[in-house]
């Protein structure tokens, strides 16, 4: 697969399809931890961390393992979400354990989210979009960088209108969640203009 | 039954997961272009729902507590699987358009929220009944706003031409944005009745409890009720 088609695809998930905005993947996170600019510049790169392993990893299961051929003639297709679960919740406590062993300073910046990126249902989804669309190894890294990425980017932008709404005036029961709703909606028709790219 | 009852009761109003708990966000928006897509995807985490609440129950005594989390997991992921080949045997069109969001039941707040907070604790017979509640309080959710996106979009419901042949159907309501401002709009009425009857001095419904089911999912900021406070508290450094 040439560098260009990778290209094409990076930009799709990113931008085109964006994660949250076109896709509602990572909802939770996107309204909960999205209150200042910083936390959430955290949560987004500890879903990047997360998502770009994740699809390395379920790739690699789902090419060797549960897609191979060779064992039981390919039929154990069927077990895609029970083992990819398993393996991202295992492996969300795995690099946990890791950071906080051998990068201490990394740790201490994306730590505390990395517990809640479990029920992130983007890494799943991810994953599962992998394997349905048929990409390698490669491919599924790349898409699931640039998911992640599309996620970061949503999100800082989300946070850093939010502190801006804090200082407006807005109707009482509008305040909280609505607003941010609206505003998310907005983001969306401002992310459609991206569909002209590919 | 009184218990039973209750907990369909508690399921369907007082504790609506849509509406009331704000879980389960992704379906909730990415579904609901439709009534009937709202309603499919409502009975099929309806169905998880009850089976897992179900055999976690049964099982609560068995599952060691350190390793709790896994296994509610690996059941709730079993039953996932058995629905989502049941849909594409039998209901293949609504299989075709929930797609991805099928396997995605597994990571719904809802379903493990509720074997975390309910199913592990109490016996079997009112864990089937919260479970039924707690899935109807979701189908309900999700098939209102389904209503209201397919009505204004598309001008129809279920697939039935309800508007004028005169009305321009917004197409924006069945597209992505409208899944947000129809749900800012039902929340922002929500919030107005609430205060409502607080300013007549009926008793308030009990402030968004986002405590054990949602505490792994980083939504509690999202619950109304406790929102408008840490805001207040977050945002003192201007």
């Amino acid at each position: 697969m040439g560098i260009q088609e990778l290209l094409l695809i990076a930009v799709g998930s990113a931008f085109v399809n964006n994660v949250v905005l076109s896709q509602f993947l990572g909802i939770c996170p996107f309204l909960g931890v999205s209150k200042n600019v910083k936390t959430a510049a955290g949560m987004g790169s500890a879903v990047v961390f997360v998502i770009t392993i994740a699809s390395f990893v379920t790739g690699l299961i789902y090419k060797f393992i549960l897609g191979n051929k060779n064992i039981m003639n390919g039929e154990l297709e069927y077990l895609n979400t029970i083992v990819f679960i398993l393996v991202i919740a295992a492996l969300v406590q795995f690099v946990e354990m890791f950071l906080k062993k051998s990068m201490p300073s990394l740790y201490n910046a994306l730590g505390v989210y990395l517990p809640l990126i479990t029920t992130n249902c983007a890494v799943l989804g991810v994953a599962l979009t992998n394997v349905e669309s048929g990409y390698g190894i490669l491919t599924g890294v790349v898409n699931g960088f640039a998911t992640a990425f599309g996620f970061l980017i949503s999100i800082v932008l989300m946070a850093g209108i939010r502190e801006k709404i804090e200082h407006n005036d807005i109707s009482e029961s509008f305040q909280g969640t609505p607003i941010v709703l609206v505003t998310a909606g907005l983001m969306a028709i401002a992310f459609f203009g991206f569909s002209g790219l590919i | 039954m009184n218990k039973c009852t209750e907990r369909i009761y508690n399921g369907l109003v007082k504790e609506n997961p849509t509406f009331v708990l704000m879980l389960g966000m992704c379906p909730t928006l990415a579904v609901t272009t439709s009534a009937i897509n709202g309603i499919g995807m409502g009975l099929s985490t309806t169905a998880v729902l009850i089976m897992s609440n179900m055999l976690i129950s049964m099982l609560r005594k068995i599952i060691p507590d350190s390793v709790r989390m896994p296994a509610f997991i690996v059941v709730v992921a079993s039953f996932v699987t058995i629905v989502d080949f049941l849909l594409e045997g039998f209901v293949p069109s609504l299989y075709d358009s929930l797609g991805l969001y099928i396997p995605l039941i597994v990571v719904n707040c809802i379903i493990l929220g509720r074997a975390e907070s309910y199913a592990s604790k109490n016996p079997v017979l009112p864990s089937i009944f919260d479970g039924v509640g707690m899935g109807l309080g979701f189908t309900v959710g999700l098939t209102s706003i389904g209503i209201v996106r397919e009505l204004i979009g598309a001008g129809q419901i279920f697939g039935i031409q309800v508007m004028p042949d005169s009305y321009v159907p917004l197409t924006i309501f069945v597209l992505a944005p409208g899944a947000f401002f129809v749900l800012a709009a039902l929340v922002a009425l929500q919030n107005k009745i609430k205060r409502a009857a607080a300013k007549k001095g009926k008793e308030v419904p009990a402030a968004a409890d986002c405590g054990a089911g949602c505490a792994a999912c980083g939504n509690r900021g999202a619950c109304g009720g406790h929102m408008t406070v840490s805001q207040s508290g977050n945002n003192n450094r201007g």
